[in-house]
This record gives C-alpha cells, structure tokens and sequence, in this order.
C-alpha cells in the first residue's frame, strides 16, 4: 500500500542512515538532536559512515554513541580532542571528528583544544554553545553571557570577578594549524541550512587533509533558561547573536579553493 | 487535487515541542488535543494534509527526527495518469 500512495512523489527527507533508530534523551526541543541529524546527514552524503569514529564528550551529548550508527569512543571530560589526535594519527585513513559542549570544550577542555587545533591535527569538532552547563543543572559555563541569571550567577553573571564570555570561535581562529573555524546557529531553518554546508566543509577540509576544521554553533536549553522551546530560538537570537557573530572567523586559502567547488 | 506534499509522522518519536508548529509556512501542523504518544507527549498532527506543499521546514527544525517528506514529481508535460491521492498522515507503532 505504501508503494502505491508513494509512486508519484519523490523521497524528499529521510531518516538518516548514519543515525541509530533510538529516541534520544534531550529534553523536547533540544538543538542537540538538530546538530545529531545535521552530522548524520552529511557523513551520509560524504559517503564515509563506515571509516569514521566519533569522540563523544561529557555533558549532555555524552550518549551521542547511542545515537549514531558508527564507531564511536567516550573521553574523559573535556579530553575529546586529545583522543581523537591519538585515533587519527594511529589510523589516518578515518574520519574522526569529536563532539564537544561549551563545558567541555571551553572550560576544562580548553587547553586540549587550543593545543589540538594548534598542531593542526587532521580532525574536525562540532562545538555546541548553548552559554550554560546543561547536564548538570543549568551552571555558569564561561560561554555564559555577562548578566545571565544561572544557578551558579543567581544575581547574574558579573564580569567583574567571573570574567567575559570566551569566544571560542576566533580564539580558535588565530591560531595557525586551524584551517577552517565558523560559527553557525541553529535556531531557524535557513540558520540549520548554513550550518549543514559548514559541517560539511568542515569534513571536506578534514578529507582533503587540508588541517584542523572547527564549527562552533549557537544552541538553545530551554530547560535551564526556563523558556518554552519557542521562546528559547528568540531568546538565544536576541541574546547570543550580537555577542557571539555569526561567520567564518578562519577560512586558509586551500579551503575558500574548496569552498568555490561545486 | 492531490496535495502536491506529504509527510509521514512517526508519533511516537515526537516530543511535542511545537518548533514544526512554528515553521510550517501553510500552518497545517498542530499539536494533538487530548491524546498522548507512548512517551507521554502531546504528538504533532497534520490538520490539513490536502494543503501540505513537501517544503519540508517542519523536518528541517525537528530534533527527533519525526517527519519523513515527499513531495510530488515536477514533469513538464502533464501526465495522462490519474494523480495517486497520497495525503499527510500519522504512524503509530
């Protein structure tokens, strides 16, 4: 029956095959499982599910190797980017990317992935900043905007002894054995469209051996802002967008080479 | 007229967060009144299927990947055969 009512149509989205068929854990309208899907599909339309492994973090994406239907390895906090150093130099032929929050990635992680993007090592991490500690109970994370009520800033956070915001993108940006860093934001559908093609570039870079790619993109928690879903895209776009800009912060020459292809 | 879209819903993934209520450019999804999916939520329906044009938005910004779209065939000449009336609908496990 299906066949029938379908014959005229054309499949226009489909379930991922890089995705496993299990309902994930985040709360109802986590950007998470946008992003879960964004990686899915391009590894799909790259072609190279079977040769990559993930690294997943810790934070609220430490299940992410439940999710997807490949190789996938667990580090320890904030460790993502050192373990995939270790797995793409003992097997270059993979794909390794790692998965990374803002807890993970800009705090306790942050002298790995400064040192890693530095070497320029042949990976690619999708960093997830959402300005606050998911996982553990809605704490400062230091993406955390100057102001933003937390249960670790309950007066707000103020700069003055917490310090600014890192903005991991153009830090990561500065350094040279970066070839490719952007920040996107997946809070409407044109916003998850750009984010999708800079994934890709960021695997395309990796392939081509071209250095270290990064794609940092703004992410909502509703749960610990204590919004609606809804009420969370605006809240991150009125909030996080004029101080975290959209854009590509490092873009080598190889790469916009890369970027012009069809 | 056979609805030039379709989506397939896979309730019982769905979260009822409402993001595909929002994006829906001919706003034909709404969230279920009275009923719940296995997981306790309130399950994303198609309250018109015949006006769904396949744009796929709505799968686009889900995060649970409930939606699978189709969307009819683009021909230059018409075809002779009688549109198939494939309509927007719900799967329940």
């Amino acid at each position: 029956m299906a066949v029938e009512m379908i014959a005229d149509m054309e499949l226009v989205f489909k379930y991922p095959e890089s995705l496993t068929p299990r309902v994930t854990h985040y709360c109802p309208g986590c950007t998470h499982g946008v992003i879960h899907r964004l990686i899915a599909e391009v590894i799909d339309e790259l072609g190279v599910r079977e040769r990559t492994i993930g690294v997943a973090p810790v934070g609220c994406a430490v299940l992410a190797y439940d999710y997807f239907n490949m190789d996938f390895c667990e580090a320890a906090h904030g460790r993502a980017p050192a373990m995939a150093t270790g797995i793409k130099r003992v097997s270059p032929d993979k794909v390794v990317f790692t998965y990374q929050g803002d807890g993970d990635l800009a705090a306790i992680g942050t002298s790995e992935i400064i040192h890693t993007a530095n070497r320029g090592e042949l990976i690619t991490t999708i960093f997830v900043n959402n300005a606050i500690y998911g996982m553990t109970g809605g704490q400062m994370a230091p993406t955390t905007l100057p102001g933003q009520v937390t249960t670790s800033s309950p007066r707000g956070r103020d700069v003055e002894t917490a310090g600014w915001p890192m903005k991991m993108a153009e830090l990561i940006g500065m350094l040279s054995g970066a070839a490719y860093v952007t920040r996107q934001a997946v809070l409407d559908v044109p916003g998850i469209r750009r984010t999708k093609k800079a994934i890709k570039l960021a695997f395309q870079v990796q392939l081509a051996g071209l250095g270290f790619s990064m794609v940092e993109i703004l992410s909502t928690c509703s749960t610990n802002w204590g919004v609606s879903p809804l009420e969370a895209l605006d809240w991150a776009k009125q909030n996080m967008l004029p101080y975290y800009p959209l854009g590509d912060t490092k873009v080598v020459d190889e790469v916009r080479a890369l970027m012009a292809k069809p | 007229m056979a609805a030039k879209g379709m989506v397939i819903i896979d309730e019982n993934r769905c979260k009822g967060c409402g993001l595909c209520v929002s994006v829906c450019p001919v706003h034909i999804l709404k969230l279920a009144d009275g009923r719940f999916n296995i997981r306790g939520y309130r399950p994303v329906e198609v309250i018109d299927p015949e006006a769904c044009t396949g744009c796929a938005m709505c799968a686009t910004i889900c995060p649970d990947v409930v939606f699978t779209v189709y969307r009819r065939k683009m021909r230059r000449e018409p075809s002779t055969a009688e549109p198939v009336n494939a309509k927007s609908h719900t799967i329940r496990w």
